[in-house]
C-alpha cells in the first residue's frame, strides 16, 4: 500500500480530475464455471480429496439442518430460525482454510462454518431449544450460537458490532504472539453500519491479523444491495482503507477457498487485515419472519438456483472422480435422519434452573441480584402453574 | 507517600497496572506519545511501548469495540474516551456487548478484564458538550460496574481494583478536580474495594450522598450546617452500579434523613433510584421527605454553569428544609 497520508507525497494535476466508480473493475476470482467445470486458466488450488469431500459433506448437511429447522420452525417447534441455502460455498470454503485456534466471530448466517468446525447435530438443537445443554444456558434466540472449545464466539444480534471486536481480538492474539487470526463474517447490509468502518480502518491503522469476509448475498431483509450503497459493492471500500482486497465468486467452492488461504497467509505472515467480498445470493428468505415474495421475482431466484454452490461442486467432484451419487443419496438420507433423531430428542430437554436467571451477568452474583431472585422464588412458589418450565425443581 | 494530584495519580495508577502485568494496554484517542489531552497516560508509552500505549483513529465506537474483542481474547484493555460526553457513538457496543458479553454466552466468553476510563462532569465552563454526567444511563445496564473517585488517593485505589475486577468497569473521572484535587497517595500497590460506598464523615442528623467532585459541596455544605448545630453524615457512594445501598440504609436509620445530590439532571438521575430503594428500606425511619439536590432538566449550560450546578449553597438550603420538615 502507498503511503499516503503525507501531502508531500500525493501527485498533482493541473485539471480539474475527477475520479469515480468506472476507474477502478475490481475482478471477481472464480475458479469453477457454472456447470462446476474448471476455467481452463485458472491455477487450482490445492486441495485433498478428504477435505473437498469434507466441504461438500458439510454443505450439504448445512442445507439439511436449514431445510429440517424451517420447517420446524412452520411447525411451532422452534421460534425462529435462519437458513443460508446458497451461501453455502461461502462459509464452509472459507473456514476450510483456517486453523482450529483461528477465532471466527460471525454475524448469523455462517452455521456451515461452525459445522466444519465440528458442532454437532445436538449442539446445533440444544442451542435452539434454549435448553439446559446449550452452554449459553438458553439465553439468546435461536442460532445465536458459540461454542469456547470451537473457537467460536457467540453470536449477537446487533449487526456490524462483531467488526471492530475482530479487529481487537486479532490485536491481542497479535500482542501475545499467536500463531493464529481471526475471520469476521458479516453481509453487505451490516458493512453499511458505522462499526464497518470503525473497524476496519482500525485494524488497518493499527495492523490487525484478520479476515473481514463478506457475504454479499444481495439483500438486507428486502432492501437490496444497489438501495444499500452506490459505490463498486464492499471490495472498493477496502481500497480506501489501504486494506489488500479479494472479490470472489461465493457460489464457488475453490475460487472461496483459494481466496481465503490466502488471505490468511498475508494476515499471518504479515500482520494485517484482509477484506474479502464474496458474491453471492440469499436463496433463503431473510429469515422465518419474512416472505422474498414481497420484493423479488421467482425468475430472479430461479437464475441464482442454477447458480447453487453444492450442484457446482459436486459436479466438479464428480469430474474428478470423487463423487458417487448414490453415496451421496445414503449420506443425505443419514443426515436428516440425524437431525430429525436429534430434534425429538433435544426439544423436550428442559430449561435452566431458575438459579440461572442471575448468574453470569456478573462473575458472581451481587446483593441485589440475589435479592430480586429470592423474591422471584418466593413468587414461583406462590404461583407454581404460572411458570410451570422452572416451578416443579425448585429447592 | 507522594503528594500527587488527580491526574497523577491515574497516571500513577496506570503505571502500576502495566508494570504488573504485561497483558494491560492503555489505548484512545491521543493517548499515545501525547499522553492525553489532560496528560493522563504521560510517558507510558514511552516506557511500555507503543504496542501497549497508542492512540486509535478517532471513533468511539471502534474504540470500544475493539476494547470489547481485546478483552474477549484475554488481554486487559484500559480504553480511554476522550470526553463523556462522546462516549454516546459506543452506546451500542457498551450496552449491547460489553454489558452482556458474559451473559449471552453462558459465561463461556466475558469481557471482564475491560476498563473504560472517562472524565465526566462539570465546573470547567465546558458547556454542553465537555460537561455531562451521563452514569445514569449506564446505571440501567446490568452487567456493567461504575465507578467514581472523589480524590487522588481514592482514583488510584479504585482504578487498579477496577483495571483487575473481573468484570467491564465504567471509570468516570470528575475532570474539574484533575489538577484541583491533591492528596496524598502511596506509591506502592493497593486496592480499593467496588461496590462498596465510604463513610467520608460521622454524623447524626442527617445523611448526604454524592460521588466525585460532589463531595467537596457536601463537605462545604455541612460545614455551614454544624454552625447551625446540625451534625451531618457523609458518604461517598464510589460505586453507582452495583450500588452498597446497605452502608446508605444503615446511615438513614441512624439519622432519619437523606439528602442526595449529583450533577447530572434531576429526572432518572441516579438520585432517583437511590430515593426508591431507601424509602422501601427505611420507610419507619424517616422524619422528612428524601432530598435530591441535582442538575437542573436542561441541557448542561455555558453561561449559566454556576446558577445550574448543584453547589453547596443549594445543598445547604436544601439540609434546612429537610431537618424543619
Amino acid at each position: 500500500m502507498k503511503d499516503r497520508n503525507h501531502l508531500a507525497q500525493v501527485t498533482t494535476v493541473a485539471d480539474v480530475n475527477i475520479i469515480d466508480n468506472g476507474i477502478i473493475d475490481i475482478p471477481m476470482l472464480q475458479i469453477l464455471d457454472e456447470n462446476g467445470k474448471a476455467t481452463p486458466e485458472a491455477t487450482l488450488p490445492d486441495i485433498s480429496q478428504a477435505q473437498a469431500l469434507k466441504i461438500h459433506e458439510t454443505m450439504a448437511y448445512t442445507r439439511v439442518l436449514d431445510e429440517r429447522m424451517v420447517a420446524a420452525q412452520r411447525q411451532g417447534r422452534i421460534s425462529f430460525y435462519l437458513a443460508s441455502t446458497g451461501e453455502e460455498a461461502a462459509t464452509v470454503a472459507s473456514a476450510a482454510t483456517l486453523s482450529t485456534e483461528d477465532l471466527i466471530m460471525s454475524q448469523y448466517r455462517e452455521q456451515g462454518a461452525l459445522a466444519y468446525r465440528g458442532y454437532t447435530t445436538d449442539q446445533f438443537m440444544n442451542q435452539m431449544f434454549s435448553n439446559k445443554d446449550d452452554p449459553n444456558k438458553g439465553r439468546q434466540m435461536p442460532i445465536h450460537y458459540g461454542d469456547k472449545a470451537l473457537n467460536f464466539m457467540t453470536i449477537s444480534s446487533p449487526l456490524g458490532t462483531q467488526i471492530p471486536q475482530a479487529s481487537g481480538y486479532a490485536y491481542g492474539q497479535k500482542m501475545a504472539g499467536k500463531d493464529a487470526i481471526t475471520i469476521c463474517y458479516f453481509g453487505e447490509g451490516a458493512a453499511s453500519e458505522g462499526d464497518f468502518h470503525a473497524g476496519l480502518n482500525m485494524a488497518a491503522v493499527l495492523s490487525c491479523p484478520v479476515i473481514f469476509f463478506c457475504r454479499n448475498n444481495g439483500y438486507a431483509i428486502s432492501t437490496p444491495a444497489e438501495e444499500q450503497f452506490a459505490g463498486d459493492g464492499i471490495a472498493s471500500r477496502g481500497l480506501g482503507y489501504g486494506i489488500k482486497t479479494i472479490r470472489v465468486d461465493g457460489n464457488d467452492v475453490l475460487a472461496v477457498y483459494a481466496a481465503t488461504k490466502r488471505a490468511r497467509e498475508i494476515a499471518l505472515a504479515e500482520q494485517c487485515p484482509v477484506l474479502i467480498e464474496a458474491m453471492t445470493y440469499r436463496l433463503a428468505a431473510h429469515s422465518t419472519s419474512d416472505d422474498p415474495s414481497g420484493y423479488r421475482s421467482k425468475e430472479e431466484e430461479e437464475k441464482w438456483r442454477t447458480k447453487d454452490p453444492i450442484t457446482r461442486f459436486a459436479n466438479w467432484l464428480t469430474h474428478k472422480g470423487w463423487f458417487n451419487e448414490q453415496d451421496n443419496e445414503k449420506r443425505l438420507t443419514a443426515m436428516r435422519q440425524e437431525v430429525l433423531a436429534s430434534m425429538k430428542r433435544c426439544e423436550t430437554t428442559e430449561i435452566c434452573p431458575i438459579d440461572d436467571i442471575v448468574n453470569d451477568v456478573y462473575d458472581s452474583v451481587p446483593w441485589h441480584l440475589d435479592e430480586q431472585l429470592q423474591d422471584l422464588k418466593q413468587h414461583i412458589k406462590k404461583y407454581p402453574h404460572m411458570y410451570p418450565k422452572t416451578s416443579g425443581r425448585m429447592k | 507517600m507522594a503528594q500527587m494530584n488527580l491526574l497523577q495519580a491515574i497516571n500513577n495508577a496506570l503505571i502500576t497496572a502495566m508494570t504488573d502485568d504485561d497483558k494491560v494496554m492503555v489505548f484512545g484517542e491521543d493517548v499515545g506519545h501525547f499522553g492525553g489531552v489532560f496528560r493522563a497516560t504521560s510517558h507510558l508509552q514511552e516506557k511500555f511501548g507503543k504496542g501497549r500505549c497508542f492512540n486509535t483513529p478517532l471513533t468511539e465506537q471502534g474504540i470500544i469495540g475493539f476494547a470489547n474483542g481485546l478483552a474477549a481474547q484475554g488481554s486487559v484493555p484500559v480504553a480511554e474516551i476522550q470526553f463523556g460526553d462522546y462516549i454516546f457513538p459506543a452506546f451500542d457496543q457498551i450496552v449491547n456487548e460489553t454489558a452482556k458479553w458474559r451473559y449471552r454466552s453462558g459465561g463461556q466468553f466475558d469481557v471482564g478484564t475491560l476498563t473504560i476510563r472517562t472524565p465526566y462532569g462539570g465546573g470547567i465552563a465546558g458547556g454542553h458538550y465537555h460537561s455531562q454526567s451521563p452514569e445514569a444511563f449506564f446505571a440501567h445496564c446490568p452487567g456493567l460496574k461504575i465507578v467514581v473517585p472523589r480524590n487522588p488517593y481514592q482514583a488510584k485505589g479504585l482504578l487498579l481494583a477496577s483495571i483487575r475486577d473481573k468484570n467491564p468497569v465504567l471509570f468516570l473521572e470528575p475532570k474539574k478536580l484533575y489538577r484541583a484535587s491533591i492528596s496524598d497517595v502511596p506509591e506502592e500497590d493497593y486496592q480499593l474495594p467496588l461496590g462498596k460506598a465510604d463513610i467520608v464523615q460521622e454524623g447524626s442528623d442527617i445523611t448526604l450522598l454524592g460521588w466525585g467532585a460532589q463531595i467537596e459541596e457536601l463537605q462545604k455544605a455541612a460545614a455551614t450546617a454544624l454552625d447551625d448545630g446540625v451534625s451531618c453524615e457523609i458518604i461517598d457512594l464510589r460505586s453507582i452500579l452495583p450500588w452498597d445501598a446497605h452502608t446508605v440504609a444503615a446511615s438513614v436509620m441512624k439519622t432519619g434523613r437523606l439528602l442526595i445530590n449529583h450533577e447530572a439532571p434531576l429526572t432518572g438521575g441516579f438520585a432517583s433510584e437511590i430515593a426508591a430503594t431507601i424509602q422501601e428500606k427505611c420507610f419507619l425511619y424517616l422524619e422528612a421527605p428524601i432530598a435530591r439536590v441535582c442538575g437542573l432538566d436542561t441541557p448542561y449550560p455555558l453561561a449559566h454553569e454556576k446558577e445550574y450546578m448543584p453547589d453547596a449553597t443549594k445543598i445547604y438550603e436544601a439540609i434546612k428544609r429537610t431537618l424543619h420538615y
